[in-house]
């Protein structure tokens, strides 16, 4: 048994209005960022999950995400393997 | 008749309700979330509030409340479910309505009142107005924003499953009387068997005129006609 450490991101659907993408947005061209064309705000879960292997914890990850992480309807989300420690597959 | 209203951590609008159903002269009980069991209730209510702070989404851990698998039973029997601002938010995260609520596009809580157009006055919860009818209460939150995928809005509309509608006084749906950004100025749905209703604007708020407004009255007494209705 390994443990890893799991990245996940959930960022607001392409398409879906994103208000705290927008309030980000204005407050950058205001400090004077204008080249920023577009922000969008998501969050990042961090996870330190026990598995025999990174595509189990991956896995049990995803289904975290299906079920409790993301909302389907307005929510994307991505799931990456950031770091492992005890026998971690090399 | 027996009502439910259950208590998360978080909840606030959950006397407010106990309340509304002694006024109609139901006989309410507080479920706490980890309670089980809703054997022998007439009708299930979800309150307002920040259940769970609002973690990770607004709803999306009292969803996983021990209570919320009855509830869903109970709703699945054909149960009446009225789920009001946090309580609708659940809803949509238990899957018992379709969409999601999702921040005011104006990023700001939104507290004051509203009009509301009743789009139907065959529900459980609304046969004591009339369609068409212009009601004001009150709406208190900052994720009211409803979304859907564009299948679902269609189908929202086609089968008419929108019950009200932000308007002005005139029973207008304009984007002045949208307090949120919700698509097509929706504050209530219900699902296709019509005994799942979720709103965002408080009825239970608007049930004295030393208060500002009675007009929610009429949810709890259509509620309770309904369920002596199917009684007798």
């Amino acid at each position: 048994m390994s443990r890893f450490r799991l990245e996940v991101l959930v960022t607001p659907r392409p398409g879906l209005l994103d208000p705290q993408g927008k309030a980000v947005h204005h407050a950058l061209n205001s400090l004077g960022w204008t080249e920023v064309e577009e922000v969008r705000v998501g969050k990042a879960i961090h996870l330190d999950v026990d598995a025999a292997s990174e595509a189990e914890a991956r896995d049990k990850v995803e289904a975290m995400c299906r079920k409790l992480l993301a909302n389907p309807v307005t929510e994307d989300y991505e799931v990456s393997v950031v770091g492992s420690r005890e026998g971690a597959p090399s | 008749m027996k009502v439910a209203v259950v208590t998360f951590p978080g909840s606030n609008c959950d006397y407010d309700l106990y309340k509304a159903v002694q006024q109609v002269d139901g006989h309410p009980s507080f479920v706490w979330h980890r309670d089980r069991g809703l054997d022998g209730y007439d009708a299930v209510l979800l309150p307002g509030g920040f259940s769970y702070g609002d973690y990770l989404r607004p709803g999306a851990i009292a969803r996983m409340s021990p209570i919320m698998e009855d509830v869903v039973a109970f709703a699945d029997k054909g149960g009446p479910v009225l789920g009001i601002c946090n309580g609708f938010q659940v809803l949509c995260e238990a899957g018992l309505l379709p969409g999601a609520l999702v921040r005011n596009a104006g990023l700001r809580f939104r507290s004051h009142d509203v009009y509301l157009r009743v789009e139907r006055a065959d529900t459980l919860f609304t046969s004591d107005y009339g369609e068409g009818e212009v009601i004001r209460v009150p709406v208190a939150h900052g994720d009211g924003n409803y979304e859907a995928d564009q299948g679902t809005l269609e189908r929202l509309e086609a089968e008419r499953l929108v019950v009200f509608r932000y308007t002005d006084a005139r029973g207008e749906a304009t984007e002045a009387a949208n307090p949120n950004g919700s698509h097509a100025n929706i504050a209530g749905i219900v699902n296709e068997r019509g005994n799942v209703l979720g709103m965002m604007p408080h009825p239970e708020r608007a049930m004295e005129a030393v208060l500002g407004s009675t007009d929610g009255v009429g949810v709890f007494t259509s509620l309770v006609a309904s369920l002596s209705g199917a009684a007798g």
